[in-house]
């Protein structure tokens, strides 16, 4: 499953990126307890972690392959597929819940037809949540792209998201 | 002279007596007469707009070129998010609320150069509807006891200096001039401190025990992994007061014979990450941090990790593993982390509010802390204060204040003239606490006797419109995905016990379900390997305990008294007070809704999928859900 390969422009990145990786990864180098941090570094970079990037990590910081993985699996930060362009991010803490935070995430679905981790098909959104990003005042909040939208219902979600091509 | 010059350049301490120096030469270059503009620069005053006002404060600051008379500082977290962005006009503390860009000429024309308040940006307290002009007199920090927090409404928290001119590190020069470490040990275990992050153990007794294990190299850690969705005090902490961490770090890596110190923080907190971040850089730079700090001989260095966003790692041995840049998978815990943690040596493993409160302890003495409390939990606790709340925000209050206190006098009850049902705290670990436990004193013990327990100070507020079988399956649904697998007692335990919250939910309980949850609850606090499925089970248990009519509605009458569980309500249109307005139909995503212009509309049962659309809508409240 080489994922990398079905998405031509996110390959071109990959590529202008490489200079980018090996520092990354150089910078880290010997530090073999730093790999979250690196894994984090390089999904900031990309949006995602490309699988040649991880083969590229095993080799360089001496951590087998099968740990790699392990670790990108486990954690929920990581994430294996290219996201789309603009990422959503729906907060599901306890304060969003008992507002109706979940009533964004089934929004999302019926609109555009993703589940929370998924892309839609023209790569225009992906789906995300979190457990909590301490802005509970303000819940239910949607971040989109880094930006908070607070006291959202779905309705309002939509006025937000046709902002976003 | 070139060596003093060197040495101011370089702004390195090399002693507890030219610390005291700089701190009297950084207050007398302070003019307090001169105004100090603090805006709230916590992530949700941010998210509120707060950048634009700070902007807008450096222009207007600018353009009338007040750069001499007035100061402006962007604060961490005030506490009070429901009112963001929150401005504080030093030194008389006058408090604006809300206030827009557009504010901002204003404030500085009236209340910075002409003296007068601003009427229309102040709180207005809903009981008495008068209007309050200074920050300590609104209702919402009147009840409250800033130990903690007080700090981060006065500090930059980019900027040590300002940590320094408020006595900061004065306990970490004390204990380093003047108090053997087994001092220091003993200070800490007769002020009573427990540790902030959840269990509560006795910080002192976790000390000793790192201490008098027996290793060459030790580890100091700092948990700020606050994983429990409805807490975030942690995270204002370090993004308001970094310094105070570290201080606190520093004393208890003195303590033990550490030279290293970590930071576990989440992924999630970008701006807590940065100011981490700052204040060791700064740290370092004033030889605070680092080699030989204030001349004493001692060296301590911190480093920042991330987190990977796993609720987890919130716990010891797993946040350990995660260190170690391995996946966060818990250990039994026969053998302490205390004694044998990270890499296998010996490591103190503190919250950031217990860590917090270490230079408090130090400066002010065990005595003066051990007053503050209840006969068993010392101190001051912070809590959020979230949910169906109409002052949600971050409230610092003596151990032992009351429930009702809290979330009538300081969080102003419930919106929307709604009633009161339960108080959820402790995160998915704890429980709900229903009306009749109002009065009841908060400390570790109380709270854990009523089936829930303290945890990391998250306090959920649930008004009579949510559904408590449903508040279960969300903390289930939680842990289920948070569950690392490892044992099976909590990898099929909470699987299970989604399963049959589901099925409730849907309307196909059974009676004996709710026996079967109880089983279930019995098998995971015993065997499961960590806190995260041992305490899994609470949510459901206290739900249970104090809500059993509502699981008996959903699986006798399959009725969901609040209305929330989708399956078991139905939406109509009242015909009485439906006005025709097309609102509803228009917002229908499926068309089950069908009418003219001021005409009565119907809704077509069999395409509704009860998304609830037309109920948000309606301005006649001619939507009827049941």
């Amino acid at each position: 499953m080489d994922l990398t390969l079905d998405f031509p422009k996110v390959k071109a990145i990959v590529e202008s990126y490489t200079e980018k990786v090996d520092s990354l990864i150089e910078s880290y180098a010997g530090n073999k307890e730093q790999l979250i941090s690196l894994l984090q570094d390089i999904q900031a970079e990309f949006n995602y972690l490309p699988q040649d990037v991880l083969v590229k990590i095993s080799q360089k910081l001496d951590i087998p392959l099968s740990q790699v993985f392990s670790v990108v699996t486990f954690f929920r930060a990581f994430t294996l597929k290219p996201r789309g362009r603009h990422l959503v991010t729906v907060c599901l803490g306890t304060a969003c819940h008992v507002k109706g935070g979940q009533r964004m995430v089934d929004k999302m679905e019926r609109d555009y037809g993703i589940k929370p981790g998924e892309t839609t098909e023209d790569m225009r959104f992906s789906l995300e949540t979190v457990n909590c990003l301490g802005c509970c005042a303000l819940g239910p909040v949607v971040v989109v792209d880094g930006k908070y939208e607070s006291k959202m219902n779905p309705d309002k979600l939509d006025r937000v998201l046709r902002g976003y091509k | 002279m070139v060596e003093q010059v060197r040495k101011l350049l370089e702004k390195r301490v090399e002693s507890a007596a030219e610390l005291e120096k700089l701190r009297q030469s950084i207050l007398d270059k302070k003019d307090s007469s001169r105004t100090c503009v603090s805006v709230c620069g916590g992530t949700a005053c941010r998210a509120a707009g707060a950048e634009a006002v700070v902007d807008a404060f450096v222009d207007e600051i600018e353009r009338r070129e007040l750069q001499i008379q007035v100061e402006l500082k962007e604060t961490g977290c005030h506490g009070f998010c429901e009112r963001g962005p929150l401005v504080v006009i030093q030194p008389k503390k006058i408090f604006y609320q809300q206030v827009k860009p557009e504010d901002v000429p204003e404030i500085i024309a009236e209340t910075v150069l002409g003296g007068k308040v601003v009427e229309r940006l102040l709180y207005v307290d809903p009981s008495t509807q008068e209007k309050v002009i200074y920050e300590p007199d609104v209702p919402f920090y009147k009840k409250q006891t800033r130990t903690i927090f007080g700090a981060n409404g006065e500090i930059d928290p980019t900027n040590i200096e300002d940590y320094i001119a408020s006595g900061g590190y004065s306990a970490l020069s004390k204990v380093l001039t003047g108090m053997k470490p087994q001092e220091i040990i003993d200070e800490v275990k007769k002020s009573g401190l427990r540790g902030r992050g959840g269990g509560g153990f006795p910080t002192g007794r976790k000390w000793q025990s790192c201490r008098d294990a027996e290793a060459d190299i030790k580890y100091v850690i700092c948990n700020a992994d606050e994983g429990d969705p409805g807490a975030y005090q942690d995270r204002a902490i370090l993004e308001g007061n970094p310094h105070s961490i570290l201080e606190g770090m520093i004393i208890g890596a003195y303590a033990i014979g550490s030279h290293q110190g970590y930071i576990y923080v989440r992924n999630e907190y970008p701006l807590a990450v940065r100011h981490a971040r700052i204040a060791i850089e700064q740290a370092m730079d004033y030889g605070l941090l680092g080699e030989n700090i204030l001349g004493s001989g001692f060296d301590f260095k911190v480093m920042i990790n991330k987190g990977g966003g796993a609720f987890v790692c919130g716990e010891s041995s797993a946040l350990m593993a995660s260190l170690e840049g391995k996946i966060g998978e818990p250990k039994a815990k026969y053998v302490h982390m205390s004694e044998k943690g990270l890499w296998d040596s010996p490591s103190l493993l503190n919250n950031v509010k217990t860590w917090a409160n270490v230079p408090l302890i130090i400066n002010k003495g065990a005595d003066w802390f051990s007053k503050i409390g209840t006969a068993g939990s010392k101190g001051t606790m912070i809590f959020s204060l979230v949910g169906n709340i109409n002052n949600t925000g971050l409230v610092e209050v003596p151990m032992g204040i009351t429930l009702r206190e809290m979330i009538f006098d300081i969080g102003g009850g419930i919106p929307n003239g709604k009633k009161f049902k339960a108080v959820q705290t402790g995160g998915p670990s704890g429980g709900c606490i229903p009306e009749q436990f109002l009065d009841t004193q908060v400390d570790f013990d109380e709270l854990t006797k009523l089936g829930s327990m303290m945890g990391s100070g998250g306090m959920i507020v649930i008004d009579e419109d949510t559904c408590m079988v449903d508040v279960a399956k969300y903390f289930v649904e939680f842990l289920k995905g948070e569950s690392c697998g490892k044992c099976t007692p909590c990898r099929e335990g909470i699987n299970r016990m989604s399963e049959i919250l589901n099925g409730i939910t849907h309307g196909k309980g059974k009676q004996e379900d709710l026996d079967t949850l109880e089983d279930l609850a019995g098998i995971l606090s015993a065997g499961a390997l960590c806190a995260l499925g041992q305490t899994a089970a609470n949510p459901v248990l206290s739900t249970l305990r104090y809500f059993r009519d509502e699981y008996l509605a959903h699986i006798e009458q399959k009725k969901c008294p609040a209305g929330v569980c989708r399956e078991l309500i139905q939406y109509s249109i009242d015909p009485e007070t439906c006005e025709g307005c097309l609102r509803c139909l228009r917002a229908c995503p499926t068309g089950a809704i069908t009418g003219g212009k001021r005409e009565v509309h119907t809704l077509n049962q069999g395409l509704c999928i009860k998304c609830g659309a037309c109920y948000d809508v309606c301005k006649f409240n001619a939507v009827i859900r049941q």
